[in-house]
C-alpha cells in the first residue's frame, strides 16, 4: 500500500480526497475514548484549527477559535462555537500573544488548550503559564516541548540517547563573526538555523564566509519575527540527503513504539513539497535502526504523545537525527473556502492532497488527475510543480533527495516541458475551444427583427502562436467533435464545451485530459492549464495572423532600472536612499512575505532616483519599491 | 426586268442595312467591352485603395489600409460596399486631373455582419496623395503634420458616410466608423466643411436611435474629431492614433506650449485624462477583434432588446466567496471588479473608461445571456481628482474615507453610460458602496452640483429595468443618486454589510452630540442605529435583506421579471439634463 502525500504551498480548493490510512484511523479511534473536555481553545489558525475543531465537533467538545484582525471572517473562525480576536496580524502580537490568549481562555472559560502545530505548540513557557492556570495543555508535556522544541537541547539530548547525530556546534552562536569561525572549523557547507525553528523558517545553507554572514543576519530576522527567540546553531551540511521520518508513539508509563516512516525529501526551501509512504530507498534494516533510535530518542525524553521524529539520510544510507517534532503531522485538509484571505502574514500552505493506490504507479496517477482538477483563481500556487514531480523520471526511479528540485531545476521551474505529441493536443484543444467560443458568439436568441445570419465557415483556418512559434492549425466542427488538424497531424478533440465549467474533460484522439482555460481576451491571448502548467496561447484566424503581422512591436519597461515587489508583503528594511550609489546585486531592501525574508536586489549599477517605500509598508506584487537613474 | 431591278434594289437596300447593323452592333459591342473594361478598372483601382506604395507605407507604420480593417471587424464574406464608384468633385489645384481621382475616394463604405448581425460601416483611408504630392508628403511625414495628407475629407467622402448612415437609421441597426482622416480637404474649402456638418447632424439624429462607435486607427484632427464626440462610444488604438482640435505645432505658435502629439492626444490622454476615449486597444488587430467582442454586447438599434446570448452559466449559481468579500472595518478597501466578476455570466465583464474616474466602474456584462449595463463605486480608488488639487498635494495618501465617493468626473462617466443603457433598453445593475460626494473647493468650483446632478438626473429618468445592491456604504445624497429606490429602483437589495444612513457614525455624532462628552458611546448608538441595513429595510426602502452568495440567482431572476417592464412618461419634446 503506497501513500502519496502532497503538501501543497498554496492551495485554495481541496480535491478529491483519498482514505485515511489505517493507522491514522486507529489513532483517531483512541481519540474517542480519551477522558473529554466540556470546552477547549485552540490556539492555532488555517486548516490546523479547522482539522482539531472538526473532531472536537465528533467528540461533543465545545470549541473557542482565535484570531487575529485580519482573520476575523475565516473558516475555523466560522466553525467554532466561540471566537476571540487576540490581536492584529503579526503572529508576534496575536497567534504567538501569549498574554491575549490567556486572557481569552479565562474570558471563554476553556478547559484545555489543543495548540496545533507551529505557533505555541512547542512553546514551554506557554505550557508552564497553562500549568499555573490549571489548564491543560494537549500534547506533550512541558518536559519533552523543552527538550525537543529546542534544537540545542535536543541535539544533546540526542547524543546522549546514542542517536546518530550531525557533526556541528552544539551551542548558540553569538554573531556573524563567530559563526565564520564555527563554519570553517565544521568546513563548508554549513548549515546556519533557528534554534527555536522549524519548517524551514530561518534556516539557510552556507558555501563561502560571504554567505555565512548574510545567512547569519537574515536567518537571525526570521527567526526573530517568527518565533520570537534568534538564536542560532549550525552544523555540517549533508550534501544530497533525503530526508525521513519515523513517527513514533509514547505513553506516560514509558512505553514507545515507532511506525513506519514517511519520506519528505521533495522540498522547497525547505518546505516539505511531497511526502511519500513507504520511502522506496529504505531497506528493512535501515527501517529497524532508525525506528529504534527514534524509540530510544522518545524514552529518552519520557515522551507520552504522538511525535515525529526527523532523519536524514545519505547515499549510503547513514542517518542522521535532525530535529523531533512533539507531534503528528496534519492529513488532507483545507483551511479555507472561497472568498478566503490569504494573508501574508501566515503560512503560504492552503490545501494538502493524498491518494492512495494499490502501487506506486496506481498512487501516482490518481495524484496527477486530482492535480489536474484543482480549480484555483486568485493567487498563484504551485500545481504546475508538484505535478511535474510526480511524473518526473527521477522521482517515479526513486533517486531523490532534498536536493531535487535544485537538482532538476536548477534555474528554477519553467513549467511543463511538452513532448510534440503533448504539445499537439494543446494546440487542438486550444483551437477548438477558440472556435467554440467564435461559434457561441453567434448563438443569439431569435427576438431582434432583424435575422441574424451566421456565417457559414466549414474549415476555420487559423494561426496558433505558443511560445514564439506559430503553428497552423485547420479546424472544422460537427457537434461536440472537432476535426483540427495540426500542422499537418489530424486529432479528433470532444468534449461538452461547457464554456462556463472551470473544468473542462476532453478527449483527445481517445486520450483523457482535463483543462482549464483561466483568461480568453478578444484579441486572442488564451490561458490554458494543460499537464499542470499554465500556457498562453495566441489564437488568430489565418487573415487576422497575416495583417498581424504588420502590427509594431510594443516598447517595453526597461526592468533593470525599476524594483518591484514580486510579491504582496511587508517591507522590513530598506537600505538605500535617494541618490546613493549601488552596484549590480546589491541589497536595496528587504521584503518579508509568507514569512520568508526576501532580499531584493539592484537590477543593475547606477544611482537610486527615488525610494517609493519604507520599512513597515505593506506592499503588494507589482507595486514600485526603488527607482535607479 | 423591273421586278428583278426592284428585287435587286431592295436586295441592295438589304444588305446597306444588313451592313449598317452589323456596323452598329459591332460598334455597340465594343462600348460595352469598354464599358466593362472601365468598371473592372474602376474596381480594382479602388481595391487597391492609393496603391501598393501607399499600402506599403501604411503597413510600415503599423496601420492596416482601410479594406484590411473591415475584412478584420465583418464577418468572411458578409461586406456588401456602396458608392465604389464615387469621386471628388474638386477642380481646383489641379485635383480634376484624373490621376488625382480615386474611385471611392477617401473612404470605403457599406454593410456586413458581425457575428451575424447587421452593421453598417465606413472606414477612411489615405489614398493617392503620393502621386502628386510624393515629395511634399514624405516632408511632412517626417516633420509629423498630418493636417492636409491622408484620409481627408472632400464633399464625396461626406456624402458617402451620410448615405449609409440614413440607410443604417431607416433600417435599424448600428453604425461603426473607422476613423483616419486629417481633417477638411483643403482644397474643396468649404464644400468640405459642409461635409462634416452634414455627419454631425446625422450623428445627432442617429443618436440614441442606433448606437454607433467610432473606433479611432491614425490621426484624427480637426473638425473630425467631433463625429466621434457625437458618437455613443469612441476607442482608440495606442501609439498610432490621436485625436485633437489642432495639433502640437498649431499649439506651440498659439499657446507656446510645447507638447508631443502623443501628449496633447494620443490614446492614453483621452482615457486617462480628458475622458474623450472610452478604451484603448494594442494595435489594429487587437482593436477590431475586441470590436467583435463588444458589438455582441449591444442590440442594434432602439427598437430592439437587449441582445441575449448562448450562456452555459447556471442563472442560479451561488457565489460563496461573496459572503466574506466585504472587509468587516467599513474603512477597508476591496475591489468592487471582483464583485462585479463573480456575479456576471463566465466573469466577462467589458469595462467601459477603466482608466478614467476609476471611483466609479461602468461596463457591459451578461446576465443568463442577456446584456446588462453594470454600474459600481469603487471602494479601491479615493478620487483621481484628490491628487490633482494642490491643497492636498502634500498628502496625498490614500483615504479611506472618500473611497469610491462621487466626484464631478465620475459623476458625468457615470450619467452617459446609464444614459446610453436606457436608450438602447439595457437592464441597469447598480452596486453601491459609496460615502458620499467628494468634498473641497476643487469639486465645488468645478460644478459638482451640477455634473453631479447628471447622474442623479440619468438614473431617475431611466425606465429600463434597475436593479440595485447596496453592498456596504450608502450615505447622504449619493446614496439618493446611485439607483435609489426612491428613483423608481425596480429592485434594491443590501447585503448585511450594508449602512445606509446620511453619513458615517463619526461625523453624524460630531453633529449630533456636540460638545457632549462620551462620544465614544454616542458612537456606538449611532453604529447600533444606522450602520445596518434595518432603517432602511423597515421602511421599504431596500426590498430585501440578501445573503451576498445569493446575489446573481437573486439578480437573474428579477430581470426575467422585469423583462416585460413598461413605463409611460409624460409627453415632452425632449428633457433638458442639466449639461
Amino acid at each position: 500500500m503506497a501513500g502519496f502525500w502532497v503538501g501543497t504551498a498554496p492551495l485554495v480548493a481541496a480535491g478529491r480526497r483519498g482514505r485515511w490510512p489505517p493507522q491514522q484511523l486507529m489513532l483517531s479511534a483512541a481519540l474517542r475514548t480519551l477522558k473529554t473536555f466540556d470546552k477547549i481553545l485552540v490556539a492555532n489558525r488555517g486548516e490546523i484549527a479547522c482539522r482539531v475543531i472538526r473532531t472536537c465537533k465528533k467528540m461533543g467538545i465545545k470549541t473557542v477559535a482565535i484570531h487575529s484582525d485580519v482573520d476575523a471572517s475565516s473558516v475555523h473562525v466560522k466553525m467554532a462555537d466561540e471566537a476571540v480576536c487576540v490581536g492584529p496580524a503579526p503572529t508576534s502580537k496575536s497567534y504567538l500573544n501569549m498574554d491575549a490568549i490567556m486572557e481569552a481562555i479565562k474570558k471563554t472559560r476553556a478547559q484545555a488548550v489543543h495548540p496545533g502545530y507551529g505557533f505555541l505548540s512547542e512553546n514551554k513557557e506557554f505550557a508552564r503559564c497553562l500549568a499555573a492556570e490549571d489548564v491543560v495543555f494537549i500534547g506533550p508535556d512541558t518536559h519533552a516541548i523543552q527538550a525537543m522544541g529546542d534544537k540545542i537541547e535536543s541535539k544533546l539530548l540526542a547524543k546522549k540517547a546514542e542517536v546518530n547525530t550531525i557533526p556541528g556546534f552544539d551551542g548558540v552562536v553569538k554573531d556573524a563573526e563567530e559563526a565564520v569561525r564555527i563554519a570553517r572549523e565544521i568546513g563548508y557547507p554549513v548549515m546556519i538555523k533557528a534554534s527555536a525553528g522549524g519548517g524551514g523558517k530561518g534556516m539557510r545553507i552556507a558555501w563561502d564566509d560571504e554567505e555565512t554572514r548574510d545567512g547569519f543576519r537574515l536567518s537571525s530576522q526570521e527567526a526573530a519575527s517568527s518565533f520570537g527567540d534568534d538564536r542560532l546553531l549550525i552544523e555540517k551540511f549533508i550534501d544530497n540527503p533525503r530526508h525521513i521520518e519515523i513517527q513514533v508513539l509514547g505513553d506516560k508509563h514509558g512505553n514507545a513504539l515507532w511506525l513506519n516512516e514517511r519520506e519528505c525529501s521533495i522540498q522547497r526551501r525547505n518546505q516539505k513539497v511531497v511526502e511519500e509512504a513507504p520511502s522506496i530507498f529504505l531497506d528493512a534494516e535501515t527501517r529497524r535502526a532508525m525506528g529504534e533510535q527514534a524509540v530510544a530518542l522518545a524514552r529518552a525524553v519520557k515522551y507520552s504523545s504522538a511525535g515525529t521524529v526527523e532523519f536524514l539520510v545519505d547515499s549510503k544510507k547513514n542517518f542522521y537525527f535532525l530535529e523531533m517534532n512533539t507531534r503528528l503531522q496534519v492529513r488532507v485538509d483545507s483551511g479555507i473556502q472561497p472568498g478566503s484571505d490569504i494573508s501574508i502574514y501566515y503560512d503560504p500552505m492552503i490545501s494538502k492532497l493524498i491518494t492512495y493506490g494499490s502501487d506506486r504507479t496506481e498512487a501516482l496517477k490518481r495524484m496527477a488527475d486530482a492535480l489536474d482538477n484543482y480549480v484555483i483563481r486568485g493567487v498563484t500556487h504551485n500545481i504546475a510543480l508538484l505535478r511535474e514531480v510526480i511524473i518526473n523520471s527521477r522521482f517515479v526511479k526513486g533517486d531523490i533527495s532534498t536536493k531535487f528540485l535544485s537538482d532538476v531545476y536548477p534555474d528554477g521551474f519553467k513549467g511543463h516541458m511538452l513532448t510534440k505529441s503533448e504539445k499537439n493536443q494543446l494546440l487542438a484543444i486550444a483551437s477548438s475551444l477558440f472556435v467554440a467560443f467564435q461559434l457561441r458568439a453567434q448563438h443569439f436568441q431569435e427576438n431582434s427583427r432583424m435575422p441574424v445570419i451566421k456565417p457559414d465557415i466549414a474549415n476555420w483556418e487559423l494561426s496558433v502562436k505558443l511560445h514564439d512559434k506559430v503553428h497552423t492549425v485547420v479546424a472544422s466542427n460537427n457537434g461536440s467533435v472537432f476535426s483540427v488538424e495540426v500542422d499537418g497531424s489530424k486529432l479528433n478533440v470532444t468534449s461538452t464545451w461547457n464554456l462556463a465549467s472551470p473544468l473542462l474533460s476532453v478527449s483527445v484522439d481517445g486520450t483523457q485530459r482535463t483543462v482549464q482555460c483561466l483568461s480568453r481576451e478578444a484579441g486572442g491571448n488564451m490561458s490554458i492549464q494543460f499537464l499542470g502548467t499554465v500556457y498562453k496561447v495566441n489564437i488568430l484566424t489565418r487573415l487576422a495572423a497575416e495583417l498581424n503581422k504588420f502590427m509594431l512591436e510594443k516598447v517595453t519597461e526597461d526592468t533593470s532600472s525599476v524594483l518591484r515587489s514580486p510579491m504582496p508583503g511587508v517591507v522590513v528594511a530598506v537600505s538605500v536612499k535617494p541618490g546613493d550609489a549601488v552596484a549590480e546585486g546589491q541589497e536595496i531592501c528587504v521584503i518579508e512575505a509568507m514569512k520568508m525574508q526576501n532580499s531584493m536586489t539592484a537590477g543593475k549599477t547606477g544611482t537610486v532616483k527615488s525610494v517609493h517605500c519604507q520599512a513597515g509598508d505593506t506592499v503588494g506584487e507589482g507595486d514600485l519599491l526603488v527607482e535607479l537613474e | 426586268m423591273a421586278a428583278a431591278l426592284r428585287v435587286a434594289a431592295v436586295g441592295a437596300r438589304l444588305s446597306v442595312l444588313a451592313s449598317g447593323l452589323r456596323a452598329a452592333v459591332r460598334s455597340l459591342c465594343s462600348q460595352a467591352t469598354s464599358v466593362n473594361e472601365r468598371i473592372e478598372n474602376k474596381r480594382r483601382t479602388a481595391l487597391l485603395g492609393g496603391g501598393q506604395r501607399r499600402i506599403d507605407a501604411q503597413h510600415k507604420r503599423g496601420k492596416l489600409t482601410a479594406r484590411e480593417r473591415i475584412s478584420l471587424l465583418l464577418d468572411p464574406g458578409s461586406f456588401v460596399e456602396s458608392d465604389m464608384f464615387v469621386e471628388h468633385r474638386c477642380a481646383d489645384f489641379g485635383m480634376a486631373a484624373d490621376k488625382n481621382k480615386f474611385p471611392g475616394d477617401s473612404v470605403v463604405t457599406g454593410r456586413g455582419r458581425i457575428n451575424g448581425r447587421l452593421v453598417y460601416v465606413f472606414s477612411q483611408q489615405i489614398i493617392g496623395w503620393a502621386q502628386w504630392l510624393p515629395l511634399v508628403i514624405s516632408a511632412l511625414w517626417e516633420a509629423e503634420d498630418f493636417t492636409v495628407f491622408g484620409g481627408s475629407l472632400s464633399g464625396a467622402h461626406a456624402q458617402k458616410i451620410c448615405k449609409i448612415m440614413d440607410q443604417a437609421i431607416t433600417v435599424g441597426a448600428p453604425v461603426i466608423g473607422l476613423n483616419d482622416s486629417g481633417g477638411a480637404r483643403i482644397q474643396e474649402g468649404v464644400e468640405s466643411l459642409a461635409g462634416y456638418a452634414d455627419i454631425f447632424l446625422r450623428n445627432v439624429t442617429a443618436s440614441g436611435v442606433i448606437p454607433q462607435i467610432s473606433l479611432i486607427m491614425g490621426p484624427c484632427a480637426g473638425g473630425a474629431v467631433y463625429s466621434p464626440a457625437l458618437t455613443d462610444f469612441t476607442f482608440m488604438v495606442k501609439d498610432t492614433s490621436y485625436l485633437f482640435i489642432t495639433g502640437p505645432d498649431v499649439v506651440k505658435s498659439v499657446t507656446n506650449e510645447d507638447v508631443t502629439q502623443e501628449e496633447l492626444g494620443g490614446a492614453k490622454t483621452h482615457t486617462t485624462m480628458s475622458g474623450v476615449a472610452h478604451r484603448a486597444f494594442e494595435n489594429d488587430v487587437d482593436a477590431l477583434c475586441n470590436l467583435r467582442d463588444f458589438f455582441n454586447y449591444l442590440p442594434l438599434s432602439s427598437q430592439d432588446p437587449a441582445p441575449v446570448r448562448e450562456c452555459h452559466d447556471p442563472s442560479d449559481r451561488l457565489v460563496p466567496e461573496l459572503d466574506t468579500i466585504v472587509p468587516l472595518e467599513s474603512t477597508k478597501a476591496y475591489n468592487m471588479v471582483d464583485i462585479i466578476h463573480s456575479v456576471v455570466d463566465e466573469r466577462e465583464f467589458f469595462e467601459i473608461m477603466p482608466n478614467y474616474a476609476k471611483n466609479i466602474i461602468v461596463g457591459f456584462a451578461r446576465m443568463n445571456g442577456r446584456t446588462v449595463g453594470i454600474v459600481g463605486n469603487q471602494p479601491k480608488v479615493a478620487s483621481d481628482s484628490i491628487s490633482f488639487t494642490p491643497w492636498n498635494y502634500a498628502r496625498r495618501q490614500y483615504r479611506p474615507y472618500f473611497a469610491g465617493c462621487l466626484d464631478i468626473n465620475s459623476s458625468v462617466k457615470g450619467a452617459r453610460f446609464v444614459r446610453f443603457c436606457d436608450a438602447f433598453n439595457i437592464p441597469l445593475i447598480t452596486f453601491v458602496d459609496v460615502p458620499g460626494f467628494l468634498p473641497g473647493t476643487a469639486q465645488e468650483y468645478g460644478g459638482i452640483i451640477r455634473h453631479g446632478a447628471k447622474l442623479l438626473y440619468a438614473f431617475a429618468e431611466a425606465t429600463v429595468p434597475k436593479v440595485t445592491v447596496i453592498t456596504r456604504k450608502a450615505y447622504g445624497g449619493a446614496y439618493d443618486v446611485m439607483s435609489s429606490k426612491h428613483l423608481c429602483g425596480d429592485t434594491n437589495y443590501a447585503w448585511p454589510t450594508a449602512e445606509i444612513a446620511v453619513m458615517g457614525a463619526k461625523g453624524a455624532v460630531e453633529i449630533i452630540f456636540k460638545g457632549h462628552e462620551n462620544v465614544e458611546a454616542a458612537q456606538a448608538e449611532y453604529i447600533e442605529k444606522f450602520a445596518n441595513p434595518f432603517p432602511a429595510a423597515v421602511r421599504g426602502f431596500v426590498d430585501d435583506i440578501i445573503q451576498p452568495s445569493s446575489t446573481r440567482a437573486r439578480i437573474c431572476c428579477d430581470l426575467d421579471v422585469l423583462a416585460s417592464k413598461k413605463v409611460q412618461r409624460p409627453w415632452r419634446k425632449h428633457a433638458n439634463i442639466p449639461l
